[in-house]
């Protein structure tokens, strides 16, 4: 690398001074994925400086929370990190069933289980794709799009939606599983490894992906941490905190899995880490699989905890009973007060921990909620992982960080 | 011998006498309140005490609160100390009408935007800060919209003359229902908020 101070251009005679060139890497431009804003300072081919503009898609999700009832904002955590949204749904779910001091059974945590790291691989899948675009390989990615939309077609079976998923209730699913989600699953299992694993094939050991990406935007262990990575991308840098083991929620600790860590935290680690978290995503998953497959019974029904102040009663029951019309209609009107008190909660989301602050006043709506975006905070370390290096660099950078305006912005 | 509560109040304590205050573990979590004048002086005992190491920041943001009169804006910090595995959730206070709290960004390099989104939304004012400027919203707004004088709509307030949504206007949709009272009294049945 040679310094930055020499420059690469060489003006003809009475030109105008500035010899970087200022470019703009978004708002909306391919190489971003998303809208924000990179200004970009270039010294020929090399960065020079990054300011980076974000908030294009702010949508003020921690002010409208202040007036919904706790379930309403189950869609608004959807629009976070919109390539992982169950994850987003469940830690939003778990954080209230915390301040309600509601226990699930562990049936429901052994479904949300299989959901949520469903939703890990669909983000990582997009994710190391994408580095794969952005270095040139097409392939990979629609490839692997065709095991998204297995994923996506699961949710689809569980909560009728696919993409901002809104996936079950304070204190477990709107359903059960039905056969076909269990069908789909049991495809996505066997197909899944073997795809990935061509995946692999076409990228881990290619030469010219590997120039690509060796050494590319590297972060140490000390900066990172400086600078609050959390997920895959701290992972690379070599910290294995990951929230699924330091503190565990959805019974997290009957499981069995390992967390992969790199040493130097440039793009080839962090695409080797979500590479190996997909694997053991995939392990989790059939743990998780073989535990739901063993409650024998009444218990093999059980799909949600019994909190009725919470959870909508079903649309029959709300026609021909009582008290299911009545708490239907409290929690429909948002009727019902929760108690005071402040909690923080946090899941392992796609990015990294993804807290959810809640301070309940005891009224009907969060007094103050404010989420933990791991994207907006390791946003910040771009300049300095992007300084002295290539513009295709920056854009490669910009993928492997797996930068989501609709989390950075909220 | 893991990190517990109990021993970080002792440490704290210890170093900071009655300056730290407000001790309480709502969900476990160890919580409590400095001066903010001492808010630095804490963040860094926290950080470089051997037997704390509290060298994570998980997150920080701001709270509103305008029924406590001096003390309306409280800044909240979320550290994490990753060898034990220990949290502690730690506020300040300040007066709003002088929001200027001293800037975390010299300890975490993350506080940088976290407390421009604080300033953003609140107006909290980080002295020393590298680069206080608005960060979600625009530039040019003149207010801070997260502060509790600024509530949201009512969703079903019925006083706005708008004809696409039946609501007034010269179509005649729901004219009926138009005088009926202010905005405020449709807040009424939100007793839970703060009035301003």
């Amino acid at each position: 690398m040679s310094t930055i101070a020499e420059p690469h251009i060489r003006l003809p005679e009475g030109s105008i001074e500035k010899t970087t060139t200022t470019l703009n890497l978004g708002p909306t431009h391919p190489a971003t994925h998303g809208v924000f804003q990179n200004i970009i300072e270039l010294d020929g081919e090399r960065v020079v400086s990054a300011e980076q503009t974000i908030g294009y898609i702010h949508r003020a999700f921690e002010k409208i929370a202040e007036r919904k009832p706790l379930y309403q904002i189950t869609p608004l955590t959807d629009r976070l990190n919109y390539c992982s949204s169950p994850i987003n749904n469940i830690g939003w779910h778990t954080t209230c069933e915390k301040l309600l001091g509601i226990k699930v059974p562990k049936r429901v945590d052994y479904l949300r289980v299989i959901i949520m790291e469903l939703a890990r691989i669909g983000d990582h899948l997009i994710c190391n794709s994408i580095v794969g675009v952005d270095s040139g390989a097409y392939t990979g990615f629609l490839y692997l799009m065709q095991y998204r939309e297995l994923i996506y077609e699961i949710w689809e079976e569980v909560c009728g939606s696919r993409l901002t998923t809104n996936i079950g209730r304070i204190g477990g699913f709107e359903r059960n599983f039905n056969d076909i989600a269990f069908q789909k699953l049991d495809k996505f299992l066997k197909e899944y490894p073997g795809v990935l694993k061509e995946f692999e094939h076409l990228f881990v050991r290619n030469r010219i992906f590997m120039d690509r990406t060796i050494g590319v935007g590297p972060i140490s262990a000390e900066r990172a941490l400086n600078y609050g990575f959390t997920g895959p991308n701290l992972r690379a840098a070599g910290v294995d905190y990951d929230v699924r083991v330091h503190n565990p929620y959805c019974s997290y600790e009957d499981f069995d899995f390992k967390v992969p860590v790199g040493t130097t935290g440039d793009c080839y680690d962090r695409f080797l880490v979500r590479e190996e978290e997909m694997w053991q995503s995939l392990s989790i998953i059939e743990q998780a699989y073989q535990k739901v497959r063993e409650f024998k019974g009444a218990e093999a029904e059980v799909y949600h905890a019994d909190v009725p102040e919470y959870y909508l009663p079903p649309k029959e029951d709300v026609y021909t009973k009582m008290e299911a019309l009545i708490w239907h209609f409290k929690i429909i009107m948002g009727e019902i007060d929760m108690p005071a008190g402040e909690v923080y909660h946090s899941v392992e989301g796609g990015n990294g921990e993804l807290g959810f602050y809640l301070i309940s006043d005891s009224g009907r709506a969060p007094y103050r909620l404010h989420f933990r975006r791991p994207c907006f905070i390791y946003y910040q370390a771009f300049e300095e992982m992007i300084k002295g290096q290539m513009l295709s660099d920056a854009v490669i950078l910009l993928s492997s960080l797996n930068l989501i305006a609709g989390e950075m912005d909220s | 011998m893991p990190l517990t509560n109990e021993h970080i109040k002792q440490k704290l304590i210890e170093k900071f006498g009655e300056q730290v205050s407000n001790f309480s573990e709502p969900y476990s979590l160890l919580t409590f309140e400095a001066p903010k004048e001492l808010n630095l002086k804490v963040l860094n005992f926290l950080y470089d005490e051997p037997e704390l190491k509290f060298r994570f920041l998980t997150t920080l943001c701001g709270v509103h609160y305008p029924q406590q009169k001096g003390r309306e804006l409280a800044v909240v910090y979320h550290l994490h100390n990753l060898e034990d595995n220990a949290r502690v959730r730690f506020k300040i206070f300040t007066d709003i009408n002088q929001p200027d709290i001293y800037t975390a960004t010299g300890l975490f390099s993350a506080a940088n935007w976290l407390e421009r989104e604080t300033y953003d939304f609140y107006g909290v004012n980080f002295v020393g800060h590298p680069n206080l400027k608005r960060i979600l919203n625009v530039d040019e707004m003149d207010y801070f919209p997260m502060r509790k004088e600024y509530p949201l709509e009512d969703s079903t307030r019925i006083d706005k003359d708008d004809e696409m949504f039946g609501r007034g206007g010269t179509l005649g949709y729901g004219t009926e229902k138009t005088d009926h009272g202010t905005l405020s009294e449709e807040n009424k049945h939100d007793e839970g908020k703060p009035v301003l």
